[in-house]
């Protein structure tokens, strides 16, 4: 036997021991952790598992999007969690990027006013801790709203109060056709897409695909209305007395304040990052690739369309995901404010009453964990299919 | 014929100017008068053309004198910066108006109609702010519920380390090493003692006690020395060619990556202790430290990882080849050229850093906005959350602005420099 190949010469081996030695501290401490939590749990008498899941609440929500209330069990007091930090997410979501599209563009803006308000909305917004607005908005400026009688009254539909907001309920008759036709309306814009594309590449024939779509998208729900039976009415807010000096509105949706302040000091300081990627973008398209667009003839708007948007795209989506992915991570700091989401409801409210710290913060750091990596599993496989393909 | 003759030329310059600057200067009257001085000028209209007339007059004015090659160089320069279609004419004015409207109830709040002087509530009597709430709760705001005559300490040993930092920078090159040796290693022993005190005749101070925008500062501090170097250890081993530490490594960065700070912080409150065995106490104060070093040691590493990846492999190649092994080769030739190429964003994770602190509240650690939380809602002093947190914001945003732009021009110096 060869006995070069045992010593500490063979490059194998020598890569082998730190790789050993990394492996074993790092199963000892997790040994060390695991032996002592099944101690610390069998001094208090509770053993691990996620039976718990299944067991009453009996603590009530004060926001939800579905059915809930004390009877219900700890796994679906897990979901109203969840649900409730989707919604703020994608309202957040919504609003920044609209925000964020319209300070980045406002910035490169060649009026000086204009850029120059976008930019100092960007510095400060960006330089103040999320939570510290995130408080302002709600402990400070929403209180500052009138009580339910006096509301700040948008035509009779709509009230801003203390409480809330109050904006009508949407009563659907047959929601499931009308849903069935706006998916209808969807695959078939795709169909007309493929044979623009198709009229356009080997024909040369240009079609108005996007006054086309629009129509689309509009004629068939509106068909479905008019031929299937499809109706929708709203139920508007109307004040009631509840005493003497109490006042609320009834009927209707309210959107509790925790919610708006949530959503917009989500929105405000996310935007001021999108609008930097949506700045960098635009700007990172080089200025020869529009004067050549133009030198063959095409027009501001195909410009913008065909040569601009796509490149510039390819610059902001990738850090854009980013930035909604932090929004997500950072609507957890609902938390602070009594927002209900998954942290509040779950790694607070649960926990105390059930006092399995250990499964539930595992439960909730793995659900986002497993939301950051699917993003990021898209991220990548959109990367690959928008990176330049060089023949 | 009309709209021809109404078309702001050169030739028409002596008619138009005079006759847009009127038109502009009157609206922006109007907008002033209603603003400041209360009296509507233009109150003989109809209500709704009344609430827009300014904005019509404004437009109109701006379109009169949008003549291109006026030859007036002032003109010109105003023409193109702020009126050079209608479009910006319009959000020109809107901007401008807007301005003029919030600047007379902000200034009234902030300034004019605000409480200095008094030592309670009861001192406010106008309209604005009421500084008076900062005023009495700055001490607290500043060092938490440290006590009054120990706070020369907090003082002292900050003082002590931005008077090491200085002399850092000027003391000659040769002891040069040996002062940030000194900072790195000893400094921060000295500053714990110095706060927490126990001994040297120093009154035991607990750390629950700490708080306000001091401890802002000593986590900031200590975060940073310690995520620096796990982070540059996180880097190398996600690049590292063995197979079990590169998968160890990827798996700690985007684990804590992957979740947010709240998260981490409720681990290191509730679950931590039950992981160690009982009847061990770990501070609370120490354990939201090590969970935030962690935490943005993760983002450190990532940072770092964009500096060793963007490092041309001729470097690597050049270093083996002089017989350097893998230590040497890193601390002498990679990571000095790495990390020099990612200081914008070993600046930008500081500033992450220094952003996130306030969360620590979740536990039940109280720096300035936490501090301000309390206050609020002490029974004498309710009603105050808006100058609190305007109070907060202000004071964080002075810092995190000033290490913004540090890091901007840093960007700046070093782009050029390469």
């Amino acid at each position: 036997m060869n006995l070069k190949k045992l010593s500490i010469e063979n490059k194998k081996i020598r890569n082998l021991i730190p790789q050993a030695l990394t492996i074993l501290a790092l199963l000892s401490v997790i040994f060390y952790f695991a032996t002592n939590a099944q101690i610390n749990m069998g001094n208090r008498g509770i053993s691990f598992g996620f039976g718990f899941l299944s067991q009453e609440a009996s603590f009530d929500i004060a926001f939800s999007l579905i059915e809930f209330d004390g009877s219900y069990s700890y796994g679906r007091a897990f979901l109203v969690g969840l649900l409730n930090t989707i919604l703020v997410s994608i309202i957040g979501i919504f609003l920044a990027t609209i925000l964020g599209v319209i300070v980045g563009v406002a910035r490169l803006s060649n009026n000086y006013l204009i850029a120059k308000t976008a930019e100092w909305y960007v510095e400060i917004f960006r330089n103040i801790p999320l939570i510290l607005q995130i408080f302002f908005w709600y402990f400070a400026a929403l209180r500052a709203l009138p009580s339910p009688e006096n509301a700040i009254n948008f035509y009779d539909v709509s009230y801003l109060t203390i409480k809330g907001w109050y904006i009508p309920k949407f009563v659907w008759i047959n929601f499931d056709i009308f849903c069935y036709s706006l998916i209808l309306a969807f695959i078939s814009i795709y169909f007309l897409n493929r044979y623009t594309k198709k009229q356009r590449e080997e024909f040369g024939k240009i079609l108005p695909t996007f006054t086309l779509s629009l129509g689309i998208l509009i004629s068939i729900p509106l068909l479905s209305f008019l031929l299937l039976g499809v109706s929708l009415s709203f139920d508007y807010p109307e004040l009631k007395q509840l005493s003497e000096t109490s006042y609320t509105y009834e009927n209707g949706v309210s959107i509790i304040p925790e919610l708006i302040a949530l959503a917009l000091a989500l929105s405000m300081y996310t935007a001021t990052f999108i609008a930097e990627n949506v700045r960098a973008g635009v700007m990172g398209v080089g200025k020869g690739q529009k004067e050549a667009a133009a030198s063959i003839g095409l027009n501001k708007g195909q410009i913008l369309k065909l040569v601009v948007m796509p490149q510039a795209l390819r610059i902001i989506i990738p850090p854009t995901t980013n930035q909604y992915l932090n929004l997500t991570k950072n609507s957890s700091l609902a938390a602070a404010i009594a927002y209900p989401d998954m942290v509040l409801v779950f790694a607070k409210t649960a926990l105390m009453q059930t006092g399995r710290a250990i499964e539930i913060i595992s439960i909730t750091m793995l659900t986002y964990l497993s939301l950051s990596i699917s993003i990021s599993i898209l991220m990548n496989w959109y990367n690959k299919k928008m990176a330049i393909k060089e023949k | 014929m009309i709209l021809n003759n109404l078309k702001p030329t050169k030739d028409k310059i002596n008619t138009f100017l005079p006759l847009g600057s009127i038109f502009v200067i009157f609206a922006f009257l109007d907008v002033l008068t209603n603003t400041f001085l209360n009296y509507n000028i233009t109150g003989f209209l109809p209500k709704t053309l009344n609430y827009f007339f300014p904005l019509l007059l404004g437009y109109f004015g701006l379109y009169l004198i949008r003549i291109e090659f006026s030859g007036n160089r002032f003109l010109d320069k105003l023409n193109k910066n702020i009126n050079s279609s209608n479009f910006n004419a319009f959000l020109t004015l809107l901007i401008l108006f807007i301005i003029i409207k919030a600047i007379s109830p902000l200034m009234n709040w902030l300034i004019l109609e605000a409480n200095f002087a008094g030592s309670s509530k009861d001192d406010c009597t106008g309209n604005g702010a009421c500084w008076v709430f900062i005023k009495v709760w700055f001490n607290r705001l500043m060092y938490g519920l440290y006590p009054d005559v120990e706070q020369w300490r907090v003082n002292s040993a900050f003082l002590l380390l931005f008077a090491l930092v200085g002399i850092a920078f000027f003391v000659p090159q040769k002891i040069k090493k040996y002062f940030i040796i000194f900072l790195l290693f000893v400094y921060p022993f000295i500053g714990i003692k110095l706060l927490s005190g126990g001994s040297f005749g120093l009154v035991y101070v607990e750390t629950a006690a700490w708080g306000g925008l001091s401890l802002t500062f000593i986590i900031s501090a200590f975060a940073i020395l310690f995520c620096f170097p796990i982070g540059v250890f996180l880097a190398l081993g996600r690049r590292s060619s063995l197979p079990a530490i590169r998968y160890i490594s990827i798996g700690f960065i985007e684990l804590w990556r992957g979740v947010p700070l709240i998260t981490v912080l409720f681990m290191a409150a509730v679950m931590f202790p039950m992981f160690l065995p009982d009847g061990t106490f770990i501070d609370k104060l120490i354990r939201v430290l090590i969970a935030i070093t962690l935490f943005e040691a993760a983002y450190m590493a990532e940072v770092v990882r964009g500096g060793l990846q963007a490092l041309p492999k001729g470097q690597y190649e050049a270093a083996k080849s002089l017989g350097m092994g893998y230590w040497r080769m890193n601390v002498l030739i990679i990571l000095p050229q790495a990390l020099k190429l990612v200081i914008p964003g070993i600046a930008n994770t500081l500033l992450a850093l220094v952003k996130d602190t306030p969360l620590i509240f979740v536990v039940g650690l109280m720096e300035l906005a936490g501090m301000i939380g309390l206050a609020k809602t002490n029974p004498k002093w309710l009603g105050m959350a808006m100058e609190g947190y305007v109070f907060a914001g202000l004071v964080f945003w002075i810092i995190c602005y000033a290490m913004s732009r540090y890091s901007q021009n840093l960007e700046k110096k070093l782009s050029t420099e390469r």
